[in-house]
């Protein structure tokens, strides 16, 4: 499904990525952890395609094709989606306004008719219920002055009606606390699935015990430097990062 | 937002400098010789058989005209009209009005076909029942359809041209013209006096709520036509009244010359409610061509608790200078001004409100916001004053900017002056940018730039949106999407 090869990247003329090879099975829920600094979210960003950060080698191929040529709304008409750490505020615009636009973007990027308005609500609305989301909290602005697990929660909503085949997750656990952890964990594992990839990226082992992970890998100074199952993961929990940040060095 | 998408979609078919509405209609007009003499007052006078004392009234708007300057005080930057230059009358040939559509120069009707305008005015065609909107169609100056006349004379309102007015109406005219704008009032104001062709004509009698909302849709016609549209807007005591008043023009090479003047009077108890679309040419992307709008609009709450609301949403023009304004006379009367403006291109927007606090307890809000894209340049320019009789007045006042781009320029210039130590006017501005942030966060989740642009942009203007009848507000969403288009990289 994807494929990174020996990607280098730089933001504002700083070496953030360096030679970084990473391969995601189809169906495969990857954890990528590593201490902070070490690339994790730039690794999503270049993957999502925000600007500002350049790539000065290497590929990202999502199922062959080149997705370092194509805009961020063409790879997101491709599946790629990108559950942000911080999520973006956008006053004025009803949550539920921007889920329909987003949706329609998508299904007319699929060549499939715009989802009626009544189509459209049960589908928001019963994946808001999954999420345990306030029906009510869908027609405040997106993301305004919505509580840190909100938003996280409001992240994977939008994942869910979307259906990616690639889903990258950011720190998603950061910030939250346990109770919110486990709804938004409960909502990833119900999207597993054999079509869909998983790039879970994240600090703590914690997430893990509730998403677990086929495969783990450790990130540090900008590339991959250890692959191994979901032991490595309570490994590093234990051990911490000062292996591979001295390792690396 | 299908609205949206529709909008994206429609303007992307056409290539990319296409004004929508740029075309030209065929429809032999009637005209003065171009420039501007006592001959030519004298000749539109006449042409419209009117009594001698509007002639009068004209005559010596026109000698005051002829010892003013054009005012230079506005953020705006344009070469100096020649105003001999400018036809001052044109009239479509049919001129007397048909008494119903099916009457009107079907040349006529597709214009407003193309305008998009059926919306409202089709499902009037149609026959349908449902939206109570009367049209009163303003095409090059004089109006030719006037819809539901006959269900607005039941409730006793009067709506009709103005040179309607003038002929059944002489003496509520002669009352009301020039009371609240005088003819002496500014340069553009004094030449509309002067030169004024048509416009609408509105008295609510007391206590009537007028049992429809009331629309009128302007539109330039012929070319090198200045446009001097007059309205006058009369609410008697505890009268209601909602007016819609839509602009597009066609394209030309000409700058075209506008000025308007809009009268509102709102007696004790009265409430106006006056809402704007402009959409007149705003010139193509080097700034060749587009409408000068210098428009004078000001409503006087004349009696206690009256109650005047302006909403407008400024997408189109080349240069707007325009500054609709509330007078509160009245003891507790309220002004309202919401207002979106839009500029893009190299358009130059310098608009704003002016609240004029005379009477004890008046209140008075203003929520401008303000959009600057391309070349663009767009100012908020607004006074808030208190009389040193007006006791307790209070006024809010909020101005957003929105930059997209850094080609653009947003300003903000409010004026407040109070004499009475008890007024409490409260100012809030800002200025942003559409972040990249957000750009990229639509862009991920599959939306285009254009999109997401007009998605955010109407998410900035929402509070005023809210403010415009429904129908309106649709045509508002498409109008910013549009007015936007090319504006992101």
């Amino acid at each position: 499904m994807l494929e990174i090869k020996n990607l280098s990247v730089e933001v504002k003329g700083k070496p953030i990525l360096d030679g970084l090879n990473l391969a995601v099975k189809t169906g495969e829920v990857a954890a990528i952890m590593g201490p902070n600094g070490s690339g994790k979210s730039t690794l999503s960003y270049v993957v999502a395609g925000k600007p500002d950060y350049e790539v000065t080698g290497g590929e990202v191929l999502l199922d062959g094709e080149d997705l370092l040529a194509l805009e961020p709304d063409a790879r997101a008409a491709r599946g790629v989606f990108l559950a942000f750490q911080y999520p973006i505020e956008i006053p004025g615009v009803a949550t539920m306004t921007f889920l329909k636009a987003a949706l329609n973007a998508h299904r007319r990027a699929l060549r499939q008719p715009d989802l009626t308005t009544p189509d459209f609500m049960r589908a928001a609305r019963g994946a808001a219920q999954n999420l345990k989301i306030d029906p009510e909290m869908l027609k405040r602005p997106l993301n305004v002055g919505f509580s840190g697990g909100e938003k996280k929660r409001m992240e994977i909503l939008q994942m869910a009606l979307l259906a990616p085949r690639l889903c990258v997750l950011d720190e998603t656990d950061s910030g939250l606390d346990i109770d919110a952890l486990r709804i938004v964990a409960d909502g990833v594992n119900a999207l597993r699935d054999p079509k869909r990839s998983f790039l879970v990226i994240t600090h703590y082992q914690r997430l893990l015990e509730y998403v677990r992970p086929d495969v783990v890998h450790v990130m540090a100074k900008g590339r991959i430097v250890k692959s191994g199952g979901p032991e490595l993961a309570l490994e590093l929990e234990r051990n911490g990062y000062r292996d591979y940040t001295s390792e690396a060095a | 937002m299908a609205a949206v998408r529709e909008t994206v979609d429609r303007v992307r078919s056409i290539e990319s400098d296409a004004y929508k509405y740029g075309f030209v209609t065929d429809i032999a007009s009637d005209k003065a010789p171009k420039g501007l003499s006592e001959d030519i007052v004298r000749f539109i006078s006449a042409k419209k058989r009117e009594p001698q004392w509007l002639l009068d009234w004209r005559l010596d708007a026109y000698r005051r005209w002829l010892t003013m300057a054009t005012p230079h005080w506005a953020r705006v930057d344009y070469p100096e009209i020649d105003f001999q230059d400018i036809y001052y009358f044109s009239a479509p040939k049919s001129a007397p009005g048909p008494k119903s559509l099916d009457e009107v120069d079907p040349e006529l009707l597709r214009a407003y076909a193309k305008l998009g305008i059926p919306l409202v005015e089709q499902e009037i065609l149609a026959g349908v029942e449902r939206p109570r909107v009367a049209v009163d169609a303003v095409f090059d100056s004089v109006s030719v359809a006037t819809t539901f006349k006959a269900e607005l004379a039941k409730a006793g309102v009067i709506f009709c041209s103005f040179s309607e007015a003038v002929h059944n109406h002489g003496d509520l005219v002669k009352q009301y013209l020039g009371s609240v704008v005088p003819p002496t009032d500014n340069f553009y104001a004094t030449l509309n006096a002067a030169v004024f062709s048509d416009g609408s004509f509105v008295y609510v009698p007391p206590g009537v709520r007028c049992p429809m909302e009331l629309s009128t849709y302007f539109r330039i016609n012929e070319q090198n036509t200045g446009q001097f549209e007059r309205t006058l807007i009369v609410a008697d005591k505890g009268a209601y009244v909602s007016y819609l008043e839509g602009c597009t023009a066609p394209k030309r090479d000409e700058n075209q010359l506008h000025a308007a003047v809009v009268e509102l009077v709102a007696h004790e108890d009265a409430e106006i409610k006056y809402s704007t679309v402009q959409n007149w040419y705003p010139g193509d992307a080097e700034g060749k061509g587009g409408v000068y709008n210098f428009v004078t609009k000001r409503g006087d709450c004349r009696g206690a608790r009256a109650k005047i609301s302006w909403t407008q949403v400024e997408t189109g023009s080349a240069i707007t200078w325009k500054y609709p304004s509330c007078v509160l006379r009245g003891d507790s009367s309220r002004g309202e001004f919401y207002s979106i403006a839009i500029s893009n291109g190299r358009q130059q927007v310098d608009s704003g409100t002016k609240m004029i606090h005379l009477g004890k307890n008046t209140t008075s809000r203003i929520i401008s916001k303000g959009i600057a894209a391309g070349k663009s340049q767009n100012t908020y320019r607004g006074l808030v004053s208190a009389h040193r009789l007006a006791t307790g007045a209070r006024n809010f006042t909020n101005c957003d900017s929105l930059l997209i781009g850094d080609a653009c320029g947003a300003h903000t210039v409010p004026y407040i002056e109070a004499k009475n130590s008890s007024a409490v006017f409260e100012h809030e501005a800002t200025t942003s940018k559409i972040s990249e942030d957000q750009l990229f966060y639509c862009l991920q989740r599959g939306l285009s730039g254009e999109e997401a642009t007009a998605l955010i942009v109407n998410g900035f203007v929402r509070d005023v949106l809210q403010h415009l009848p429904m129908e309106f507000a649709v045509e508002a969403q498409k109008l910013i999407a549009i007015s936007l288009e090319g504006s992101v990289g």
